[in-house]
């Protein structure tokens, strides 16, 4: 079923606008996938069967869908970057599992007190990057710093709370032709983030912006706005996967959104988005964030000691980013 | 989207003094927090105290400046944590082999510093040599550090010999050893900062290209910058060593974001091409005063980190907009 991403994959690169730019990151990251899980395969049977796959894409989902905010703050250009969503990820986590405490009923307030608190610090790093002109990678970071000491306040106060069993349902088990329901909701956000990017005059004002925002304030584009709306749709995205996550791991622990941070920048590189924002798109960004985990599932199978696993990992990744937009040889 | 300054009134020779001195926010700032510290807590200003914030954050200072060095060229490096990590526990292995001599520690130290040169050149050849984006490559490093370190001492607690802590700890002549070394590393700062090659960094930082068209050597340069960083980040570690006295494979990966947060406090422009090595110490010691303010003000425990992550916010954005340049 590693097919599900990829068929979509493929899908809305067909009708992207920028095709001849997405496609070929896409084609890398689907051809890394296929060539890494044959290689799984080979080295510990079963690691390319249908479970293990179905296991891998619900933790590329969580990943994902944090790199989906990310994608678009990053698309928006001016070194837009979020390092804030692994905090938003631990809030929203713990928050959800305080608010449900383990019961179904308390699944709809928890998500939206989530989101709410999601968009709440995703506006303020929009206010600070647009009317105070903070550069992204300042203003996120010491949000960050925010909301660490706000979760070492949440977790004195309160205890950590529990998933509701409906959750926990909705992110490991089949919900629909086989598939658990976070694989869908990670679809969703995929055809949602397709037609958002390529069918609206919000997306192509995400474009604009990215690629020559001058000239996009001049054609009247309201650049500040927009860029507000990228942080808080960043923020939001990171609180829809704390609360897949809360459902995934069953409780809220310390700091779970730390490992995304950085992760989560990674998987829209290897999908094809440059830092520079202005091209790109969230198809490649799936493919990364499944490339991302298979690459860490494959290197958890083989049996070295966690140094040499992480010495693989980054010897790998750095191999990886050749393959994608190196920069420009000086010219005279 | 117009450029003006967020002080319109701001007088001509307040801006001369700021591109002068880029760290002057930063310097109020910091004799506030000095200030606000001997208010709330007169024994913070005492010798003894003085002498322990130093011993407790010289590392960080080291590390913000080994930062602000890439950066000057608009480059980062998210891996100087693991750097530290990796020098930390190479230090303390090698002293464990080979006995902790005093000749013995000052060949580790040295050792340390090639380590730590070593991992500043692989750096350079990947973000400047393979021209890959600086923030994604250097935290793809920081895993292979991390791992090397992993791989030197997989887990936190070997000792350091007495030589080494006592040093760091202890006085010569009345003097303290981490008063030394600051005055120490000021001179050479003050030395560097004279240097061609900081120059260069920061002619690279403003404009690449124009540094490239005027023929300037712009790859070799950023090379340089990373391999001055990665020995910055080798002398933070030996700091550490001698502060925490034992090895650990991952006590540098709190302090890299404090790091590039300091950079920023002392009003270096991350977008290169401006900035002050004088600027990132005095970033470091308002993290510093910043936690230690927190404390005595009697910040209930669990609010400590909010608190202080509100303080350095603030001080960041603060920062940024006083000591914003004029583009217009």
């Amino acid at each position: 079923m590693s097919a599900a991403p990829q068929t979509s994959a493929s899908g809305t690169g067909q009708f992207a606008q920028s095709a001849a730019v997405a496609k070929r990151p896409l084609v890398i990251a689907l051809g890394l996938i296929a060539l890494l899980l044959f290689t799984g395969e080979q080295l510990s049977p079963g690691f390319a069967s249908l479970d293990q796959i179905l296991r891998l894409l619900i933790v590329a989902a969580l990943l994902g869908i944090v790199a989906a905010g990310q994608n678009l703050v990053i698309l928006g250009g001016r070194e837009g970057i979020d390092l804030s969503v692994g905090g938003i990820v631990s809030l929203s986590a713990i928050i959800a599992g305080n608010v449900m405490a383990g019961e179904n009923g308390g699944i709809v307030p928890a998500i939206l007190a989530c989101l709410l608190a999601g968009s709440f610090f995703g506006l303020l790093n929009g206010i600070g990057v647009t009317l105070l002109r903070i550069p992204p990678l300042v203003m996120t970071l010491g949000m960050l710093g925010v909301l660490q000491g706000l979760l070492v306040v949440i977790r004195q106060g309160i205890p950590s709370g529990r998933a509701a069993p409906a959750l926990s349902e909705f992110v490991s088990q089949p919900v629909f032709l086989g598939l658990p329901g976070i694989i869908w909701l990670w679809l969703g956000i995929g055809l949602l983030m397709a037609f958002l990017l390529r069918r609206t005059v919000f997306g192509y004002r995400i474009y604009a912006i990215g690629s020559n925002e001058h000239a996009a304030y001049m054609a009247g584009v309201p650049v500040r706005l927009i860029r507000i709306a990228l942080f808080v749709l960043s923020s939001m995205f990171a609180a829809v996967a704390g609360i897949c996550l809360l459902g995934y791991s069953g409780s809220s622990f310390a700091n779970v959104g730390e490992q995304y941070m950085l992760p989560s920048i990674i998987a829209v590189v290897f999908g094809g988005t440059p830092l520079s924002g202005g091209k790109g798109g969230y198809t490649g960004t799936m493919a990364g964030a499944v490339l991302l985990v298979v690459l860490q599932s494959i290197l958890t199978t083989i049996n070295i000691d966690e140094s040499g696993r992480q010495i693989v990992f980054g010897a790998t990744l750095l191999l990886l980013m050749l393959f994608y937009g190196r920069g420009a040889r000086m010219r005279g | 989207m117009t450029q003006a300054s967020f002080f319109p009134g701001g007088s001509q020779a307040a801006r001369g003094l700021l591109a002068r001195f880029p760290f002057m926010p930063a310097l109020l700032i910091l004799i506030a927090l000095i200030v606000l510290n001997g208010v709330f807590e007169p024994n913070s200003l005492s010798y003894r105290a003085i002498r322990g914030l130093v011993s407790t954050y010289l590392a960080l200072m080291l590390l913000a400046v080994a930062q602000t060095y890439v950066v000057y060229a608009a480059d980062i490096d998210l891996s100087i944590g693991a750097i530290l990590s990796l020098v930390n526990v190479s230090v303390i292995v090698l002293l464990d082999i080979f006995g902790g001599s005093p000749a013995m520690v000052l060949l580790a130290c040295v050792a340390g510093v090639g380590i730590g040169a070593l991992c500043g050149l692989v750096n350079g050849l990947v973000v400047a040599g393979l021209r890959l984006q600086a923030i994604v490559a250097t935290f793809a490093t920081s895993i292979l550090f991390t791992g090397l370190a992993l791989y030197v001492l997989p887990v936190a607690g070997t000792p350091a010999p007495a030589a080494f802590w006592r040093t760091y700890g202890g006085s010569f002549f009345g003097v303290p050893f981490v008063f030394a070394a600051a005055v120490v590393t000021a001179i050479v700062l003050y030395l560097l900062a004279r240097a061609r090659l900081i120059t260069q960094l920061l002619a690279v930082g403003d404009d690449a290209q124009a540094a490239f068209q005027s023929g300037l050597p712009v790859t070799a340069i950023r090379i340089k910058g990373y391999v001055l960083c990665g020995v910055f980040a080798a002398l933070a570690a030996l700091c550490v060593t001698g502060d925490t006295a034992s090895g650990d494979p991952l006590v540098g990966g709190k302090m890299v974001l404090n790091s590039v947060a300091a950079v920023v406090l002392g009003g270096t422009a991350l977008s290169g091409g401006f900035g002050s090595v004088v600027g990132s110490v005095i970033g470091a010691l308002i993290i510093g005063l910043i936690s230690s303010l927190v404390f005595f003000v009697g910040t209930p425990s669990e609010w400590q980190n909010l608190v202080q992550g509100l303080a350095i916010l603030i001080a960041l954005m603060v920062g940024v907009l006083v000591g914003r340049k004029d583009k217009s």
